[in-house]
C-alpha cells in the first residue's frame, strides 16, 4: 500500500465512501424499481474514480463508459443530479434522456459515458485535439474496461494517438471480466499496458485497488499531458464486487470470501492505512446520499415533448 | 458568376469557410495530398498539417476524433473518402454523434460535417458504387444532403458548416467534373429546402443527386411530346421539404420518384408514403419509382450500365403515370 498525506488520504476516503454508498443505494433502489434500466455498478473500483479524477481540474474532459457512477460523481456531478438522471426524472443531469449508461455533465466536464464498449475512446483523442489547437492546456482522460481493448476502434485509437501525440490520458479499468468472460478467454495478452506496448506510449500498470499508487502514477502522467505530451496508459488492476449489471446472477465466477474481500476493499485498505475506522465519513455519506435520493424522488418525470425537442440541437 | 466544378465549388467553399472560422479543420485519408479527386487540394499549403489532417485508414476513430473534437470547440469536416467505408464508422456516426445532443439533455452539440461520395457508373465493384443515404436518414439526430449541383455543393456545405448537428453531405463521383457557372458568392443554401429545377404542370418527378439531371434530360424528351414534368431535388432528405413537393403534386397529381439507389428500403418509399399521407386526394395514379434493382452493383461495364437507373426509365416511369 503506496503512503499518503494523511489529510489527503481523508478526502480521499470520503470520496470513495460517498461512490460507495450512493451505488449500494442505486442497487437498492434498482430492486425496487425506482432506478431504472441497466445498472452497472462499480462496487469494488472507487479507487480509480477518485485516484483520478481528484486531481483533476473542472476543464478537464473526462469520457467514460457503462460503469459510470463513479466517474461522474469523482469528477463533480452532483449526487442528486446522477440520482434524479437514474429515476429518469427531470432534475436529472440529463433530464432523464440519458440514463446510467449515459450520464452527462458538461459543466463538471464529463462529457460523456457511453453504453457502446470502446465507442468513447477516439472522442477523448478529439477533445485533446480540440485543447491543443484551441491553445488551451486542459487535458482529456478516458476509462474504458479491459473489455474494450478488444475491439478495433481501440487499436485504431492508440494508433492515431500516438501518431498525433495527443494530450490525452487513456484510463483502463482491468477488472478482469468482459461482462461475463475472464479476460483470459477473450485474449492471449494477460496485460492492456503489453497490447500497447509497440506503440511506444508511456504506460503503467498500477494496483488499482492502492488509491495512492493510482494517484502517485496517474499524477505523473497528469503532468506529461498538462505539458501538452501525450498519450498516456493508465492500466489499474482492480475487482468489481458486483456482477456486470445489477441482478446478474454471475454464474461465471465465484464470489469472493469475505476476508478475500477485506483485503482487496480499497476503501478498508486506506482505512488501514491511515488508522481510521471510516465510520463517521460512511455516516456523512448515507446522509448525503438519502438527502438526494429525496430530492430526487421530489424531482417530476420530465415532459413528453423534450423527445421531440431534443432531437437536433437549434 | 464565374464557371466552376462540383469538386471546385467544394474546394473553394472549404478553403473559404477555414478563413473565415480558425475552428474549421479538415480530416480524413489523404486529404493534405487532396484527396483522389482533389476535394481538398491546396489546403494543406495554405491552412498547414494541424488544421488539414491526413489520417490512417480508420473510419471509425477519425469520425470518434472529429465527434470529441466537435464537443470540444471545434468545427470538423471530416472526409470519409466512399460512402462504402462509412460503414466501418457507423458506431461512431449513429450511437455517439447522432446522440449526444438528445442524450446529454441539450448539453452537448456536435457541430460535425461528414462529407462522402456514392454512386456507380466508375466500374468500381460493388463495394465503391454504393447508394446508401437511406440508411442515414434513418437516425434521428443527423441531417443528410445530396446536392446535385456545383451551386448546392458549395451553399448545402456553407450551411452545414454552420449547422450545430452532425451534418452529411453525400456527393455524387459521377458529377465532381460537371462544369456550370455559379455565384461568386457561396450564399448558405438552407438544410430542408428543396429546389424546383424544372416547373410543369403534368407530373412531378423528385429525383435524388445524379437523378436530377437523368430527370431533366428525361424532361426534356417528354417535353418533344408535349408532356410538361416538374422536376424537383429535396436537395436534403433530413430535413425533408415536403410541402415544396406536396405542392406540386396538387398541381401534378402525378409523382414519380427517382434514385440511384435500390429500390427495397429507398428513400423513395419514404417520399410516396409521405406524399400519399399528406394529399392522397390529389393522386391520379399511384407513385411511380424509378430505382436500382434489388442488387450488388455488377463489375462488368454492360451490366453496370443496365442496373443503373437513368433517363430512359424515368421517361417510362411518366408515361406509366399518364397511361392510367
Amino acid at each position: 500500500m503506496t503512503s499518503l498525506d494523511a489529510r489527503v488520504g481523508l478526502e480521499l476516503l470520503r470520496g470513495m465512501w460517498r461512490i460507495r454508498v450512493f451505488e449500494e443505494r442505486v442497487g437498492e433502489l434498482t430492486r425496487a424499481n425506482e432506478v431504472h434500466g441497466l445498472i452497472h455498478l462499480s462496487i469494488g473500483q472507487e479507487a480509480v474514480a477518485v485516484g483520478v479524477c481528484g486531481q483533476l481540474r473542472v476543464d478537464d474532459v473526462v469520457y467514460s463508459n457503462h460503469r459510470a457512477h463513479g466517474h461522474a460523481i469523482a469528477k463533480g456531478a452532483p449526487l442528486v443530479g446522477v440520482m434524479a438522471e437514474l429515476m429518469g426524472r427531470d432534475g436529472g443531469l440529463c433530464h432523464g434522456l440519458g440514463g446510467s449508461m449515459h450520464l452527462v455533465d458538461v459543466e463538471h466536464g464529463l462529457f460523456g459515458a457511453t453504453g457502446v464498449v470502446g465507442g468513447n475512446v477516439p472522442l477523448a483523442l478529439g477533445s485533446a485535439l480540440a485543447s491543443r489547437l484551441l491553445g488551451g492546456d486542459s487535458v482529456a482522460v478516458v476509462f474504458f474496461g479491459d473489455g474494450a481493448v478488444q475491439s478495433g476502434i481501440f487499436v485504431e485509437s492508440v494508433n492515431l494517438a500516438t501518431l498525433w501525440r495527443l494530450p490525452v490520458i487513456l484510463v483502463c479499468e482491468n477488472n478482469g471480466f468482459a461482462e461475463f468472460t475472464p479476460r483470459s478467454a477473450h485474449t492471449n495478452v494477460e496485460r492492456v499496458s503489453d497490447v500497447v506496448a509497440p506503440y511506444g506510449l508511456e504506460r503503467e500498470t498500477v494496483d488499482g485497488n492502492d488509491i495512492g499508487a493510482v494517484r502517485s502514477v496517474f499524477g505523473r502522467f497528469l503532468e506529461v499531458a498538462r505539458g501538452g505530451e501525450g498519450p498516456l496508459l493508465l492500466e489499474c488492476l482492480t475487482h468489481r464486487l458486483r456482477g456486470h449489471y445489477e441482478g446478474d446472477p454471475e454464474r461465471y465466477r465465484e464470489a469472493l470470501a469475505a476476508e478475500e474481500w477485506q483485503e482487496l476493499d480499497p476503501i478498508l485498505r486506506l482505512q488501514r492505512l491511515l488508522g481510521v475506522d471510516g465510520a463517521e465519513l460512511e455516516r456523512e455519506a448515507r446522509d448525503e446520499v438519502e438527502r438526494a435520493v429525496e430530492l430526487a424522488r421530489e424531482s417530476p418525470f420530465p415532459s413528453p415533448e423534450l423527445t421531440a425537442g431534443l432531437v437536433y440541437a437549434p | 458568376m464565374s464557371e466552376t466544378t462540383y469538386l471546385e465549388a467544394i474546394t473553394t467553399t472549404l478553403a473559404e469557410s477555414m478563413r473565415a472560422d480558425p475552428r474549421v479543420l479538415v480530416l480524413g485519408e489523404d486529404v493534405a495530398e487532396g484527396g483522389p479527386w482533389g476535394a481538398t487540394a491546396g489546403l494543406v499549403e495554405e491552412f498547414g498539417a494541424e488544421r488539414v489532417r491526413n489520417t490512417p485508414i480508420s473510419e471509425a476513430a477519425i469520425c470518434g476524433v472529429a465527434i470529441g473534437a466537435a464537443q470540444s470547440g471545434l468545427v470538423p469536416v471530416v472526409e470519409i473518402m466512399f460512402i462504402d467505408f462509412l460503414t466501418l464508422a457507423l458506431d461512431q456516426l449513429v450511437n455517439q454523434a447522432a446522440k449526444a445532443h438528445f442524450m446529454s439533455g441539450g448539453q452537448l452539440r456536435v457541430p460535425l460535417v461528414l462529407r462522402t461520395q456514392g454512386g456507380a457508373g466508375q466500374r468500381g465493384g460493388a463495394q465503391h458504387s454504393q447508394s446508401l443515404e437511406a440508411w442515414l436518414t434513418h437516425v434521428p439526430g443527423l441531417k443528410v444532403a445530396m446536392p446535385s449541383t456545383a451551386a448546392d455543393a458549395a451553399g448545402l456545405l456553407v450551411a452545414a458548416i454552420a449547422d450545430p448537428n452532425p451534418v452529411v453531405l453525400v456527393e455524387n463521383k459521377t458529377l465532381y467534373f460537371r462544369r456550370e457557372a455559379i455565384p461568386d458568392d457561396h450564399e448558405p443554401v438552407a438544410l430542408g429546402s428543396a429546389r424546383v429545377v424544372r416547373p410543369g404542370r403534368d407530373a412531378t418527378v423528385v429525383a435524388l443527386s445524379r437523378l436530377v439531371h437523368e430527370s431533366l434530360a428525361a424532361a426534356e424528351e417528354l417535353a418533344a411530346e408535349g408532356i410538361e414534368v416538374e422536376v424537383i431535388d429535396p436537395r436534403t432528405l433530413v430535413p425533408l421539404d415536403l410541402e415544396t413537393i406536396v405542392e406540386s403534386v396538387a398541381r401534378t397529381h402525378r409523382l414519380v420518384v427517382a434514385h440511384e439507389a435500390v429500390r427495397m428500403g429507398g428513400f423513395g418509399a419514404e417520399l410516396a408514403a409521405e406524399v400519399q399521407a399528406a394529399a392522397f386526394d390529389e393522386l391520379d395514379a399511384p407513385v411511380g419509382r424509378v430505382a436500382a434493382p434489388f442488387a450488388p452493383i455488377p463489375f462488368s461495364p454492360p451490366l453496370e450500365d443496365a442496373y443503373l437507373p437513368d433517363r430512359h426509365d424515368v421517361v417510362a416511369a411518366v408515361h406509366a403515370l399518364l397511361a392510367r
